[in-house]
């Protein structure tokens, strides 16, 4: 590969350091009073304060659910089909008569339904693809897990209360 | 009391003191360095440990203690474990010889506020100054490491080129001086030009200052020269290897150097334990105040002599930490270039002007 050479013409003043290290030490300093004295910063303190995302952020899942709390995901397998990292994986089951006041609407449910957070890219897609508005990503951000099996959000999981979008 | 006995005890008293002192400014050191990095970049810095994050470097100090010391196995052992020694030890020795003020006088007998008043105490200095050089080439070679051996590359050709111009800039404070004792040193900028500023090295030979400034960076490694630890280049340079409390000895070591060159540079440039602008006022108010006798005023000097030092020397510090938050590191050609092309020249020009001037007062 050929050397390019950039030729930058320097002021004297700019080739002998010293002024401009000066300048540059000067800026630094009332930088170094404004945090000392005014406290001023750019940063939060995390687990004190908590920074305020956007309502479209998305994080941890969720599956919403009916005034009956029964979930309103009808295992169409829309969202596994979707899913670009083949996170998600339902087991369909056919939903008991009687304790399906909705009728039609809601024959069939998820025997299982497990979203493995560690594949998962965040992108919304099953979001998107629901036809029943039943799998959600809320605003929540903190997924922390200490070992891999409870990186994986099972139905129950999946179900707990989540107002709005969290 | 007996003389011989309460020299004795005065040598041990100071010995600890030192020690204690130069050991216990090393947390408050890496505290404000962690803090100040904070206010320099607009965060708040280590907050959670202790009132302002205070406790901080005793938390690291634990950490360090309860970690798995480790050797690596194809290390040379002998040399690996003497390196921080030597790191610890050189700076501390170097140390020893600093005036942190004229004398005290308790009862009848004086103590001098210097552990060593060695006569030739500049050189005394150099000799442990140069000696550090070897902690760092002895780490990297004894671990055995390509990194640690770049490293310790870097740090030997960094502190021997600096090594020239910071000692011809102080070859010209010594001509200048006409001696090695830096209580003389002291002593002969203990007045003022013109009724105002203090006769300070620094305003007959603001050149020498700078260029020695510019020379102890070089020489404790401290950002903008901090080229043997390079982090983002070669991981942590020469002490990449060590872990545990062999590294807290080289952590340590760097603040202990730092202080030792800070006090020497106040010592030759800044008028050392000579009074600051306006301490004369304050002795004479405290002397009618109390209506001291001649050991009270002497003790009440010497106290005052301690905060000017200590003030000036934490002055110094505080740039070291200006400093290195505000300048990139350089590279290593630049380095060199800026050692041996500009500063080594120059300080040989200003060897020649220092000659001149010393003559010009002469006469």
């Amino acid at each position: 590969m050929a050397t390019k050479n950039i030729s930058r013409p320097y002021t004297i003043a700019q080739k002998l350091y010293v002024f401009y290290i000066i300048k540059g030490m000067l800026i630094n300093l009332r930088r170094f009073f404004s945090g000392l004295i005014l406290q001023r910063n750019w940063t939060i303190q995390y687990p004190e304060e908590r920074r305020d995302y956007s309502q479209r952020f998305r994080g941890a899942h969720f599956i919403s659910v009916d005034k009956n709390k029964t979930e309103n995901c009808t295992a169409c397998f829309l969202c596994e089909t979707v899913c670009p990292a083949e996170c998600i994986h339902i087991v369909a089951e056919e939903r008991d008569d009687d304790k399906n006041p909705d009728g039609v609407w809601k024959e069939k449910k998820p025997l299982s339904f497990d979203i493995d957070l560690l594949r998962c890219c965040f992108c919304g897609f099953c979001e998107e693809a629901c036809p029943k508005d039943a799998i959600k990503l809320s605003r929540d951000y903190e997924m922390s897990v200490s070992n891999r099996d409870d990186a994986i959000f099972d139905l129950a999981h999946l179900k707990r209360e989540i107002n709005g979008r969290g | 009391m007996d003389p011989v006995i309460f020299t004795t005890l005065a040598v041990v008293a100071k010995m600890l003191l030192l020690l204690a002192v130069t050991l216990g400014v090393v947390p408050i050191m890496v505290w404000f360095e962690r803090r100040g990095a904070g206010w320099f970049q607009g965060r708040p810095g280590p907050n959670r440990v202790g009132p302002f994050g205070l406790l901080q470097p005793l938390a690291d100090v634990i950490k360090f203690f309860f970690k798995e010391d480790w050797t690596p196995r194809n290390a040379d052992k002998f040399w690996y474990w003497v390196a921080p020694i030597i790191a610890l030890v050189a700076p501390l020795a170097a140390i020893s010889v600093i005036p942190f003020g004229s004398h005290i006088v308790i009862g009848d007998q004086v103590v001098q506020m210097q552990l060593a008043d060695v006569d030739a105490g500049v050189i005394f200095i150099l000799a442990f100054a140069g000696l550090e050089v070897y902690p760092v080439i002895l780490a990297g070679w004894a671990s055995n490491n390509k990194y640690t051996v770049l490293g310790a590359l870097r740090g030997s050709a960094q502190v021997v080129s600096y090594e020239i111009s910071m000692g011809l800039a102080l070859l010209s404070m010594l001509l200048f001086y006409g001696t090695f004792n830096m209580n003389e040193m002291v002593t002969w900028q203990d007045r003022s030009l013109w009724g105002m500023i203090p006769a300070w090295g620094a305003f007959f030979n603001p050149f020498a200052a700078m260029v020695f400034w510019i020379s102890i960076f070089a020489e404790t490694n401290r950002l903008p020269f901090d080229l043997p630890e390079g982090e983002s280049e070669i991981v942590a340079g020469y002490h990449l290897e060590y872990g545990a409390f062999k590294f807290a000895a080289f952590f340590m070591a760097e603040y202990v150097a730092m202080i030792m060159a800070a006090a020497l540079m106040v010592i030759v440039f800044f008028g050392g334990y000579g009074f600051l602008p306006g301490m004369q006022t304050m002795l004479e108010i405290a002397t009618q105040q109390f209506g001291l006798g001649s050991a009270g005023i002497q003790n009440v000097t010497a106290l005052l002599q301690f905060t000017s030092i200590a003030s000036k020397v934490a002055f110094v510090m505080f740039v070291f930490v200006w400093v290195r938050w505000t300048l990139p590191r350089f590279r290593f050609d630049q380095l060199m270039d800026l050692g041996w092309k500009w500063l080594f020249p120059l300080s040989l020009v200003n060897l020649v002007y220092s000659a001149w001037l010393t003559w010009f007062m002469a006469n």
